[in-house]
């Protein structure tokens, strides 16, 4: 990662995680280990958010929430998914209301393992996540230049629908 | 400390006018929780008073109807509702009744049956 | 009468690291009425002790929260260890108590800061996960995690700490006692602070007695209640002394939940002054069969855990009753009437652990 195109935004969801893995993200953004200083801020809104964290289990109810916020964010985006929870369903997997990882619902490029998974994990997670986006991003140019945009990934932008 | 931390059976009919003495006692409402047993479910309330402990345990048929308890202590519901929808008890006229939508789970009555 | 609206609160909001949801009533500005929806983090991990027998069950009951995740292990091994009449060596209850009150320190700081968060108090958020960080570290140094340990076992626990890491836990807890004092002062006197939180959310001793809520909630309406006083684990040979305020407003409870950080650091000095040497586990035989009650303080309020077994490997029910369960009624009641400004954080001085709630 030699250089950063630009500051991406993080936006973080508790799709149904036990907490643990919640506030090492949380701890991402503070001062012992500064998420920040990859130009990275947590925010809260998913219309501007360039990475989505999602921590735990997919279940019944949390599908529509995480399909909803996946859809929100703008193209191009990429899905860390943050504790073993959220890769698989973890220890919960066989539990009667969890579907399984976050993968069941909508895609994910990183997955970070861990329970809890540890803040450097996270960061490592997300600075891998950055290279992805870099890469999708050249892809999405390279689209809307040959005018295919709405086969690459941004199909669902005003301008294309 | 010594305290009390007791499990007292009652029946059905004896259940309301206990709950009743019990408000009116001064114990609240720490617990309630169903179990699955083979003649239908246990019910256990449990009371609190300081630190004492009572349990009043109720034994119910499956399809026998139980009355809520929310008309005296109004803080049971969230509980009751979960004991209604998790395990399918009968229980009537719940102050915010949240119909089996408490958890809205895919599964219905999840615990009535093994496995 | 002003026209009523209804607002949607969450699931997913800045403030919130958790997913709830609320129907607000409005008045204009008033809120008239709250109607929580929960689900969002419902796992059914109960059931699961269908599936995993009772001694893979800790690693479960550890997993109910990641905040609180110590407690709920000690607490469904005590109910376990109460069932099948073991009982777990001293030192074993020592070290119980230590890991259990770092994990109030853990729990405590962590909410200050998103309370400092929910102010928009951004610097106060970090100096609070950062004094948090040294108590992770001595979690990291004595079991190898820093969020979740397994160290319970039934029985006893896992791991022991070696004199050099009890000289370590109490140096650290010496000098987060220093640089708290600075952090603790601007909560309970800055006046920014204080005119977000004074007067906010009064809670009635009689309310809070009668609506059953539990821990700070409880104490900071008046009410000496404090359940380490049953005297589980080493409790009973330390001197635990309940912390109460009397506002019964958003204050007291901070107020409440610092000084029992400070508590906590007498707590753990003198368990690690009294604390005995030998075993730290017994080795547990047999299957358990019968049921049983217990209570733990856990940093949020009162927890009750309930196991009933068949003598079987698999246990028949668990039970867990959180604080936050006990704590939402309360909190509803006080949502009534407030401004649509103070939800949020009158959500927040309640400690709100959804995961635990919804299990």
């Amino acid at each position: 990662m030699a250089k950063l195109a630009k500051s991406p935004w993080l936006l973080h969801y508790d799709a149904s995680s036990c907490n643990g893995c919640d506030i090492e993200v949380l701890d991402c953004t503070t001062p012992r280990f500064d998420i920040e200083r990859f130009g990275i801020i947590n925010t809260g809104d998913p219309f501007q958010a360039d990475i989505l964290l999602v921590t735990g289990g997919v279940n019944a109810q949390s599908e529509a929430v995480v399909k909803q916020i996946y859809s929100q964010m703008p193209n191009p985006k990429v899905v860390v998914a943050v504790g073993i929870c959220a890769c698989t369903g973890g220890v919960f997997k066989e539990c009667y209301n969890i579907k399984g990882g976050v993968d069941t619902v909508i895609p994910v490029d990183v997955y970070v393992p861990g329970c809890a998974a540890r803040p450097q994990a996270i960061i490592d997670g997300v600075v891998k996540a950055l290279e992805i986006l870099d890469k999708k991003r050249r892809d999405y140019a390279q689209a809307r230049k040959s005018g295919q945009a709405d086969e690459a990934e941004g199909g669902n932008e005003p301008w294309n629908t | 400390m010594e305290y009390l931390n007791t499990i007292e059976p009652v029946t059905l009919e004896q259940f309301m006018p206990e709950v009743v003495s019990l408000k009116m006692q001064g114990w609240h409402v720490t617990q309630l929780c169903a179990a699955r047993v083979p003649e239908g479910y246990e019910l256990s309330y449990t009371f609190g008073r300081e630190y004492d402990l009572r349990t009043l345990r109720l034994t119910v048929a499956e399809d026998q109807p139980v009355s809520s308890i929310t008309q005296i202590f109004p803080s049971a519901f969230l509980q009751e509702n979960e004991a209604a929808e998790l395990f399918g008890v009968k229980i009537e006229n719940i102050e915010k009744d949240y119909n089996g939508r408490l958890y809205r789970i895919s599964r219905e009555t999840p615990f009535k049956e093994k496995g | 009468m002003a026209k009523q609206s209804i607002v949607p609160f969450g699931p997913q909001h800045p403030v919130l690291p958790e997913p709830v949801h609320l129907d607000l009533v409005l008045e204009d500005e008033t809120v008239v009425k709250a109607v929580p929806s929960i689900g969002f983090v419902h796992r059914g991990l109960e059931k699961l002790v269908e599936l995993k027998d009772f001694k893979q069950y800790v690693y479960i009951a550890e997993r109910v929260c990641g905040i609180c995740s110590f407690g709920h292990g000690l607490g469904y091994c005590q109910c376990v260890e109460d069932i099948m009449g073991v009982e777990a060596p001293r030192r074993a209850a020592y070290l119980r108590t230590i890991w259990m009150e770092m994990s109030r320190v853990h729990s405590h700081l962590l909410w200050l800061g998103l309370l400092a968060d929910a102010l928009g108090f951004e610097s106060l958020f970090m100096q609070s996960w950062r004094l948090r960080e040294k108590i992770l570290d001595m979690f990291d140094l004595t079991t190898g995690g820093r969020i979740i340990f397994s160290v319970n076992c039934i029985g006893g626990v896992l791991k022991d700490m070696d004199s050099g890491m009890l000289v370590q836990i109490s140096r650290t807890v010496d000098e987060i006692e220093r640089e708290l004092r600075p952090v603790a002062d601007t909560f309970l006197r800055d006046v920014t602070v204080g005119s977000r939180l004074n007067g906010l959310g009064v809670l009635s001793a009689e309310d809070a007695k009668g609506m059953g809520a539990v821990g700070p909630m409880l104490r900071a309406s008046g009410v000496p209640y404090d359940s380490r006083l049953t005297g589980y684990a080493a409790y009973g040979d330390l001197s635990v002394e309940p912390i109460t305020a009397t506002a019964g407003d958003s204050m007291a409870r901070c107020e409440v939940r610092i000084r029992e950080i400070y508590q906590s650091f007498r707590l753990i000095r003198e368990a690690i002054a009294k604390i005995p040497q030998g075993d730290i586990a017994v080795p547990v035989k047999g299957n358990p069969n019968g049921e049983s009650f217990m209570r733990i303080e856990q940093p949020r309020g009162e927890a009750i855990y309930y196991v009933k077994a068949n003598g079987t490997k698999f246990l028949d029910r668990f039970r867990l009753r959180t604080p936050t369960t006990s704590n939402i009624p309360p909190m509803l009641d006080l949502l009534r009437g407030c401004q649509l400004a103070d939800v949020a954080l009158l959500i927040l001085t309640i400690d709100p652990c959804i995961s635990c709630t919804e299990r």
